[in-house]
């Protein structure tokens, strides 16, 4: 016997019954999103939920919020006064702030994976996996709503710095392209975390690889000192490492020092693009 | 395999489709292997239109493995398992627009409340911005959680939570509602409370309900027809009444019946991988 052609599934409720299904709206969506119009729908969608588990819980963003003020506070001040790394005319403090602006998105996003197990472990992945949503865009949404998560999360480091007092541009067209950074950065890093579940396949793996990957990014990066001050092996390694270019842009935008805009706009968005395309390409191992 | 297969016959004698001739599932020879292990070997199947299915059989039977070739999760070559006459091989999003599932595990977000659990999926399934609110509402509306549903799930008891979860299901109106031991782990009421909602819901939409469970006397009592499942292979196909009259002596339990095709009892679980188990060891814990 092979499988009948596609055929118009039956229609329901011929005889109009309404009692006791209670109003229950026996169509099906008229007009579902086909082609490319799914992928922002998608986003949008996950994006929501965790807006609105942020609403729920806010928690985790005051908690996450200790370390960046840590480094500000502590790590900025200090080094604002000893002049110990050579920032120019810009105080250390300002230099710093968008530097641990990136971090604080990162760390968030570095253990989203984490999260995606949990689903897989929960049967939320199976579920979300049989709705009408390709791989890619389901990745790219939690991908973004990873980006969501750490935008808040780097309004409360901004506004901290503030505070301390570091002089930064009230522009919105700038702070505009200061949360687009943050989302396209967080959305790297979060399906970076996502590709390396779906290949550890476990939340202590993950935990262990992304804990052992953090500092090193960090540090590698232009967050805390100019890329010129590094030592010579470093400087190229750099080069290679996407927080370097957010930093890069968040500082142009934020403080105004001179950053190649373009360039790290770019960077970002393929990084981000490609690393999704590699995590939906590694999802089938999760959903087995 | 095992050379008891005197119910096999059965499963195919009486052919069953729909009333526009197109059944909701047609399985036609479908196996499934992981690695050396057929965890599915050479199932037929076909399910009535707007009937309760019943999919029967012990843990490790490859009840949750035809779930998922159904479901579009696993990759079968084309013209083994079709959806209202849908090649699941070939038109994968189509075939997930008819579908609601409700995996074995308990999928609800708990960090969202209930309304906030069924807008995902209506979003997801492209439903309409102004349909939206109302679809949500007679989603929830249907399975009793009006009161309950701006609560956070976490606050909900297990039998609420499933019944959630076929909110979730239910909101995109699915043709063909796909629930994978739905009343697992649950108190009796609480069992029976859900299956009242699937009955309604069957009532009022006409919609196909394809269950797996392990519970006999819940098959018998709302399933239309029964597939009994052991080791990957169908064993026997018919009404509930149909396959007790089959029993030598002309009646008897299910228990009975599963006992004359397989030579085994249900209570004894052939296999079962850990993660599996765990999960359904943590949702049975969940619910208590």
């Amino acid at each position: 016997m092979s499988v009948p052609r596609a055929a118009q599934p039956p229609a329901f409720a011929e005889d109009g019954v309404a009692a006791p299904g209670r109003g229950l709206v026996d169509q099906p969506p008229t007009a579902p999103r086909t082609g490319w119009r799914v992928l922002p729908s998608r986003v949008v969608a996950l994006c929501v939920v965790e807006l609105q588990k942020i609403r729920h819980d806010r928690t985790e963003i005051y908690t996450r919020a200790v370390q960046p003020v840590l480094w500000l506070a502590i790590f900025g001040e200090t080094f604002n006064r000893i002049r110990a790394i050579p920032t120019g005319s810009v105080p250390y403090l300002d230099y710093l702030a968008p530097g641990i602006i990136a971090q604080s998105a990162m760390f968030i996003a570095i253990f989203y994976g984490i999260m995606i197990i949990w689903e897989r472990d929960a049967g939320v992945l199976t579920k979300l996996l049989v709705t009408p949503t390709p791989r890619t865009a389901l990745i790219a949404g939690k991908a973004f709503a990873s980006g969501t998560k750490a935008l808040l999360q780097a309004i409360v480091v901004l506004v901290f710095a503030a505070v301390l007092g570091v002089g930064m541009t009230a522009d919105p067209l700038r702070l505009l392209g200061v949360a687009a950074l943050v989302v396209f950065g967080s959305a790297f890093f979060s399906c970076l975390s996502m590709s390396i579940a779906g290949i550890v396949l476990t939340r202590d793996r993950l935990m262990g690889i992304g804990q052992a990957i953090t500092m090193p990014l960090f540090f590698s990066s232009n967050a805390l000192y100019p890329t010129s001050v590094m030592p010579g092996w470093l400087q190229p390694i750099s080069k290679f490492n996407p927080l370097s270019y957010e930093v890069d842009g968040l500082r142009g935008l934020l403080i105004g020092t001179s950053s190649r805009l373009a360039l790290d706009f770019g960077v970002l968005v393929v990084a981000a693009v490609a690393s999704i395309c590699v995590a939906a390409a590694l999802l089938p191992r999760l959903a087995k | 395999m095992t050379d008891q297969i005197p119910g096999r016959r059965e499963s195919t004698a009486v052919p069953t489709t729909g009333p526009a001739g197109v059944p909701a599932i047609a399985c036609t020879a479908l196996v499934y292997s992981f690695g050396s292990t057929r965890a599915v070997d050479g199932i037929d199947l076909e399910v009535e239109a707007g009937s309760i299915y019943g999919l029967l059989g012990p843990n490790g039977a490859g009840k949750t493995t035809a779930i998922r070739a159904i479901t579009t999760l696993l990759p079968v070559p084309p013209g083994m398992v079709g959806v209202f006459g849908n090649d699941v091989a070939k038109r994968r999003m189509e075939v997930r627009r008819l579908l609601g599932y409700v995996p074995q595990q308990l999928s609800a977000d708990s960090g969202l409340t209930g309304r906030e659990n069924v807008a995902m999926f209506a979003r997801l399934f492209d439903v309409p911005r102004r349909q939206r609110g109302e679809r949500v509402t007679a989603a929830l509306d249907a399975v009793g959680l009006r009161e309950a549903a701006d609560r956070l799930a976490k606050t909900y008891s297990g039998g609420m939570v499933r019944r959630l979860e076929l909110a979730q299901a239910l909101v995109s109106s699915p043709r063909l509602l796909i629930l994978d031991e739905p009343t697992i782990g649950l108190d009796p009421i609480a069992r029976d409370s859900v299956w009242e909602r699937i009955e309604e819901v069957r009532g009022a939409t006409g919609m196909t309900v394809f269950v797996t469970t392990h519970y006999m006397d819940e098959a018998d009592q709302y399933c239309d027809r029964i597939s009994l499942m052991h080791r990957g292979t169908i064993r026997a196909t018919g009404s509930p009444q149909e396959l007790k009259a089959s029993l030598p002596k002309g009646s008897g339990t299910l228990e009975d019946v599963f006992r004359h095709y397989t030579g085994d009892t249900l209570e004894e679980p052939t296999s079962g991988e850990f993660r599996n188990v765990r999960a359904t060891r943590s949702t049975a814990a969940r619910l208590r």
